[in-house]
């Protein structure tokens, strides 16, 4: 508890820290490569028939998916206030390399957690992690995914927590880490408001984007909470929604308290938590933000889920029509708004998140594929 | 009305004892070597136990204290479980028991129908490692004036303020853990833990018990020697699936050093 304390006044005061923000956006700018550009997805449209489709280009940001708009801003004010390490847990890894990429910038000493199938499945991204001068430990209890390895992280920093911060990669866990995570993504909607205003001149129909624990959708969706435009978040829905089959918290799950959350949890009747399937180790999780559970009980955002062949489609058509390669995540967005944009008229708008890029899927996919590489 | 913890703290003051207080995980591998446990545990000096329930997520615990709860959850323990063998259990022993649990099983069993079950099943306290006193205002409120204590945890990095919120909600003790960490690490009591008692006396006359990390009876004589009872927990967990005649000489080893 006083270690959240700390961090939340640490943080308020950083809102306030003309200094601070300085720093941040002049390393929003000239390091992680921001604004990232709003595309418009032509052939994709063509394809679909229906809805114009633009792509916010997180995947263009530095080291490849948004995960890093947050991880420069923790590490920021982990350095501000006097800690010498880093901690994290990864589930595709892209946050672990995002942390890792925080520490070397900022000169922390910098340790990963890491569920044993994620490593084996994202093989590529354990080996940026270790360049990037981290240690990446493989976390073999329970799920071998995110979720031990956010009860790793928190263990670890429960020991260590004089010299340690915890960089949590999601909009979860106990306060403020929600809303300084969402507060540090939310540049992704600011930006896209505008760039949609210059390039149509109107705010968009739609907006989608995946939810794992759901930073990226955070970050898209905030700026446009107060408009009318609709919103439609995507959950996992793996093999389809059976227990342990899927990631769907919201199609599957009930109200549970975990890792410091009290949100939408898969759960069984006793309140042990479930398994989860996903393609995608970024979206195998078993509980959802606590700010997404509020939008989706106010009916403010709609929450729908893709499976993973639906994922994988979307993947390959992305690859295809566009010539990029998206995160598997992301896929699960995109493969809803192969759903949506048929059904909707050629004047209206979908702005999907591109979250992330699928280099570190392409081997994944291979295998899925029967590829041999 | 007095919990049987609260009654057993009283009487050990009188007499100047210091309470012994063994953790074992309920259901680790089934619940009837549980029953077996807690004979052998009160036979060899135990005061109160505290008693394990098993969590998919047990963020507090340490690698064996995370195996037994798996052990335990493959043989289908579950809180359910639990409180029917406390209830069974008060046929043959009035020793105090704790529960110690996460918050999502008590969530999803219902605070209240929860505090009702346990008291009747003969539960006489809870302690939530994931549960801050600031968020347990159901739990506290339903369990006030009845036989039934809720323990919160107070730590070396613990601020005056928190200390005041934790004493002020706990009943029977105060649940003070002895490292930053988590149960099982080793310990390595904290230079300010003698002040900190201090500074906990002055604001609450609650009993103060230490755990987390002790596992020597050398250990456990030292703490003694500055609360009011000592915990330990995964040293003995550690023992619970070997032989019984080897589990009863540590246990009585750590009992003769709490003195």
């Amino acid at each position: 508890m006083p270690a959240l304390q700390q961090l939340e006044q640490a943080y308020a005061a950083s809102k306030k820290d003309k200094a601070f923000l300085a720093e941040l956006e002049m390393l929003q700018k000239t390091y992680i490569g921001r604004p990232t550009p709003l595309y418009f997805a032509q052939r994709l449209t063509a394809e679909l028939g229906g809805a114009k489709v633009y792509l916010k280009r997180e995947d263009l940001a530095h080291t490849g998916a948004h995960k890093i708009n947050n991880a420069i801003g923790q590490a920021l004010l982990a350095k501000k206030m006097g800690k010498k390490r880093l901690i994290a847990e990864t589930g595709a890894g892209q946050h672990g390399v995002a942390t890792a990429t925080g520490a070397a910038l900022t000169g922390l000493e910098c340790e990963i957690y890491m569920g044993s199938d994620d490593v084996a499945r994202q093989s590529l991204n354990v080996f940026r992690m270790k360049l990037l001068g981290a240690i990446v430990h493989e976390v073999t209890i329970g799920s071998k995914t995110l979720k031990d390895a956010i009860n790793e992280g928190l263990r670890d920093w429960t020991t260590n927590v004089r010299t340690t911060h915890y960089v949590m990669g999601t909009v979860f866990g106990p306060h403020p880490f929600p809303v300084m995570v969402r507060d540090f993504q939310a540049v992704i909607g600011k930006e896209a408001r505008k760039q949609i205003q210059a390039a149509e001149g109107k705010l968009p129909e739609y907006l989608i984007a995946c939810v794992g624990g759901g930073s990226n959708a955070m970050g898209l969706f905030h700026a446009f909470i107060h408009d009318g435009v609709k919103m439609v978040g995507v959950e996992a829905g793996g093999r389809g929604i059976a227990p342990g089959d899927h990631a769907a918290r919201f199609a599957g799950g009930s109200i549970g308290v975990l890792q410091g959350t009290k949100s939408y949890l898969l759960q069984d009747d006793d309140g042990n938590v479930l398994g989860t399937h996903s393609v995608s180790a970024g979206l195998d999780y078993a509980a959802v933000g606590p700010e997404h559970a509020f939008l989706r009980d106010s009916g403010r955002v709609q929450y729908a889920y893709a499976t993973d062949d639906e994922a994988l489609a979307a993947f390959e058509q992305l690859s295809r029509t566009e010539g990029i390669i998206p995160a598997l995540e992301s896929s699960h967005a995109l493969a809803e708004a192969v759903k949506l944009a048929p059904k909707l008229s050629k004047d209206e708008i979908i702005v999907v998140n591109l979250s992330g890029r699928g280099d570190k899927d392409v081997q994944h996919v291979a295998r899925i594929r029967g590829v041999e590489l | 009305m007095k919990s049987r913890i609260a009654r057993k703290f009283q009487a050990l003051r009188k007499e100047g004892k210091k309470a012994f207080i063994p953790y074992i995980m309920a259901g680790d591998p089934d619940i009837k070597r549980t029953g077996e446990l807690v004979k052998v545990l009160e036979d060899c000096g135990a005061d109160i136990i505290e008693l394990g329930v098993p969590f998919s997520d047990p963020l507090a615990d340490g690698p064996t204290i995370q195996a037994a709860a798996q052990r335990a959850l493959g043989g289908g323990t579950t809180l359910h479980t639990v409180l029917e063998f406390v209830s069974t259990l008060r046929n043959s022993t009035q020793i105090p028991i704790i529960l110690m649990t996460y918050y999502n099983p008590v969530f999803k069993y219902g605070d209240e129908k929860f505090i009702e079950d346990a008291l009747s099943a003969g539960v006489d306290g809870i302690i939530v490692p994931d549960l801050p006193p600031d968020e347990a205002e159901g739990l506290i409120r339903l369990s006030r004036k009845k036989p039934f204590d809720t323990i919160f945890l107070l730590a070396p990095t613990s601020t005056e303020e928190r200390m005041q919120k934790v004493c002020h909600a706990s009943r029977g003790f105060i649940y003070y853990v002895s490292i930053t960490g988590i149960t099982g690490t080793a310990l390595s009591l904290d230079p300010f833990i003698g002040s900190h008692m201090a500074q906990i006396r002055k604001i609450s006359d609650t009993p103060i018990a230490v755990g987390f990390g002790i596992s020597t009876p050398e250990e456990a004589a030292t703490v003694a020697g500055i609360a009011d009872g000592v915990i330990v927990g995964s040293a003995i967990v550690k023992r619970t699936n070997g032989p019984d005649e080897e589990l009863r000489q540590y246990l009585l080893s750590l009992r003769a050093a709490i003195a």
